[in-house]
């Protein structure tokens, strides 16, 4: 019993406490290091991520459905042709109750033709049966525990310090768990490469000072972008988060989204 | 038109399968709406054949580890199936990866908050430290002793597995049983992590309400166990009729006790969950209640409940029961539907799982199709093929290492031991 606190015990304690701690952040700092120089993530040399916080937020009030910015994303990402979007666009209908239903709604349509890149049809129902009709952007959520990173087996995909959230492609192995782990269906299996691909917020063009594809060509400023970290003056990111009460999609989930919605409705999933 | 005539005839086959061609009905997210599900017919028989493997294996530890005499004829027909069955489990995974040259990854750079991560070191664990190991104890001594009678390339091949340990004295071969003994215990609760780790992948995804749930890797274990112990039963009666040999009624009784035990624990947890899953009714319980009644109903209300479940319950049960008063012939063919019954109630199970958890949109506004085509790699034949393959390398196995013409030391179905081998030609 005397022995139990012993001084070569709790040196050796100690020691291990320290050299826990010193080791930590040594292994955190070896791996931003060896991300910053291996991975391939089509930031020019000199990028440093720590230096920014991106973020993306949609004002679903001001989307027309144009979707310019479906069809922009596609060209500048190469995006294979056929059911694979990095962002797209839904329409949300909800019609009119019947008259003496008892109900404070109507039914509920979406759709999303062709990722909503040629814009719309007419909507199914007449125009005067409509109580509420609007579209939703959607893209990656830049989840802050994005469950895609947590079930990489081989960490492929993974949070870069600057918000994105970024897959290898020289390292991932397609098996599709990330894509089954994605509550938002943001992520798929490229027919080309053989590897998951997702919105990467334009990441090649951010990190030159270039905005994402899909912002660049909004005519309506839905789509809105910036750096939390160098705010421009009269910055739209901090005056959309000043003036909006937000949601975030699916956040029973505990994801964290990243990317903030304004004037959605509670039938967005 | 030889090629006219091919695709004819492929298109003609494919088309017994189709029900209808995929058409998403409803809404679902764009990227969900791609022809074939992301995981399709290998990820279905991966899990599959893994619980074969954990189930198989449980069987053997009765003998080994519960002592359960009666099952010693199918001791070592046990072990070399969870072993044929093992060296298969990992070959639909690889086949089904965007990129299967980068599969070592997995284990050079393991991300480790991901359950596949786990996998390599799972299944090395348990090829190496358990199964190969308790193979090489429990054979040794039979090894040297038939390296020596054994002329040409099996006598080479004998020889090589004795990796130079010849010693046969007393305290050597008891050592062997010793360690033999310990490798068992440790092999049970690998065992349960193989499979279990396996519903887990499922289990943790909480994107998906029809997997995501803490229950999956209990139901996986069951069902591992269940499908196991099926399979153990089926070899065993197919090996007998190969042979000519007749079946040892007290074990085939003892083997068709447990598979009924196992059956009633794993129908008890399955249908726990259905039951919590209809009282909670939580977000998206509506259309998987649609889905799960229309477009998994051969699957799952036939093929895993009412023929994989509930009619081997009532055969195995009435067995209990009755077992003095119906003759051995019909025990036999009862026992023999059972375990082919459960055999293909867990696979329709797996497939309801892995299929049934992509034929829904994670909108919940919508279906997806699922066209299963006959060639491709995640066709029918490759399929069948798959599933083939373990049965094949069993049946190399059970040649090389159950071979009734050679003396054993263990447990060789069919023999007493220390009973004679028999004579060339008797056979």
């Amino acid at each position: 019993m005397s022995n139990q606190f012993s001084r070569r015990s709790v040196l050796g304690k100690i020691g291990a406490t320290l050299a826990g701690l010193i080791a930590a952040p040594a292994a955190k700092a070896a791996k931003t290091v060896v991300q910053k120089e291996f991975v391939t993530s089509g930031a020019p040399k000199g990028y440093d991520p720590t230096q920014h916080k991106w973020r993306m937020a949609i004002d679903a009030n001001r989307c027309i459905g144009c979707g310019l910015c479906a069809e922009a994303c596609k060209t500048e990402n190469h995006v294979p042709a056929g059911p694979y979007f990095r962002t797209w666009i839904e329409r949300y209908i909800i019609t009119k109750p019947k008259a003496g239903s008892g109900e404070a709604r109507g039914e509920v349509f979406v759709d999303c033709p062709d990722g909503g890149m040629h814009g719309f049809p007419e909507p199914p129902v007449p125009k005067e049966e409509i109580q509420h009709s609007f579209f939703v952007p959607k893209l990656c959520n830049l989840c802050e525990h994005s469950p895609c990173t947590q079930v990489c087996p081989v960490g492929a995909t993974f949070d870069a310090p600057d918000g994105a959230v970024l897959i290898d492609p020289t390292y991932c192995i397609g098996c599709g768990f990330c894509i089954q782990a994605c509550p938002y269906g943001c992520r798929f299996l490229s027919p080309i490469t053989k590897t998951a691909e997702k919105c990467t917020l334009c990441y090649h063009r951010i990190t030159r000072g270039l905005k994402p594809a899909c912002v660049e060509v909004c005519p309506t400023q839905a789509r809105i972008f910036g750096d939390l970290k160098h705010p421009v003056p009269d910055d739209p990111l901090q005056q959309f988060y000043q003036n909006n009460l937000v949601l975030a999609l699916k956040p029973h989930l505990g994801t964290e989204p990243r990317v903030f919605y304004a004037g959605i409705d509670k039938e967005v999933r | 038109m030889t090629n006219l005539v091919t695709t004819g005839v492929l298109e003609a086959m494919t088309n017994i399968v189709v029900e209808v061609m995929p058409r998403p009905e409803g809404y679902v997210y764009p990227n969900e709406a791609t022809v074939q599900p992301l995981w399709g017919i290998l990820i279905v028989l991966y899990p599959y054949i893994t619980g074969l493997v954990a189930g198989a294996f449980i069987m053997a530890s009765l003998v080994r580890v519960f002592n359960v005499r009666a099952l010693e004829p199918v001791y070592r027909l046990s072990l070399l199936t969870a072993f044929a069955f093992l060296l298969c489990a990992p070959l639909p995974l690889l086949f089904h990866l965007g990129h299967p040259e980068r599969c070592y990854e997995v284990m050079m750079t393991p991300h480790l908050t991901s359950p596949m991560a786990i996998f390599g070191f799972v299944y090395a664990w348990y090829l190496m430290a358990v199964l190969l190991l308790e193979l090489w104890f429990d054979y040794r001594h039979d090894f040297v002793n038939w390296a020596d009678i054994t002329p040409g390339f099996k006598g080479m091949l004998y020889r090589l597995f004795i990796v130079g340990v010849t010693d046969t004295s007393e305290p050597a071969v008891a050592l062997d049983h010793r360690i033999g003994h310990i490798l068992s215990i440790v092999g049970i609760p690998s065992a349960f992590l193989l499979h279990g780790y396996v519903g887990f992948i499922f289990g943790s995804v909480k994107a998906n309400p029809w997997w995501g749930n803490v229950l999956m890797p209990i139901i996986f274990i069951m069902s591992a166990m269940v499908s196991g112990i099926a399979l153990c039963v089926f070899n065993y009666l197919v090996l007998s009729w190969i042979r000519r040999r007749t079946v040892d009624m007290k074990c085939i009784d003892m083997m068709g006790k447990f598979l009924f035990y196992a059956l009633v624990m794993d129908a008890t947890i399955e249908g726990l969950d259905w039951i919590h899953r209809i009282y909670s009714a939580e977000e998206g319980f509506r259309i998987m209640q649609y889905m799960a009644r229309e477009k998994l109903f051969y699957t799952l209300s036939l093929g895993q409940v009412a023929f994989g479940t509930l009619v081997p319950l009532i055969l195995l049960g009435l067995l209990q029961l009755i077992r003095k008063r119906v003759p051995e012939l019909q025990r036999r063919r009862m026992y023999f539907t059972s375990s082919l019954l459960i055999l293909i109630g867990v696979l329709a199970m797996r497939w309801n799982v892995v299929i049934g958890g992509q034929l829904f949109s994670k909108s919940l506004r919508g279906l997806m199709g699922y066209k299963m085509e006959f060639t491709g790699l995640e066709g029918w034949f490759m399929g069948a093929v798959l599933l083939c393959l373990p049965f094949i390398v069993l049946t190399v196995f059970v040649k090389l290492f159950l071979s009734e013409r050679l003396p054993t030391s263990g447990f060789v179905p069919h023999r007493e031991p220390g009973e004679p081998a028999l004579e060339a030609g008797e056979v």
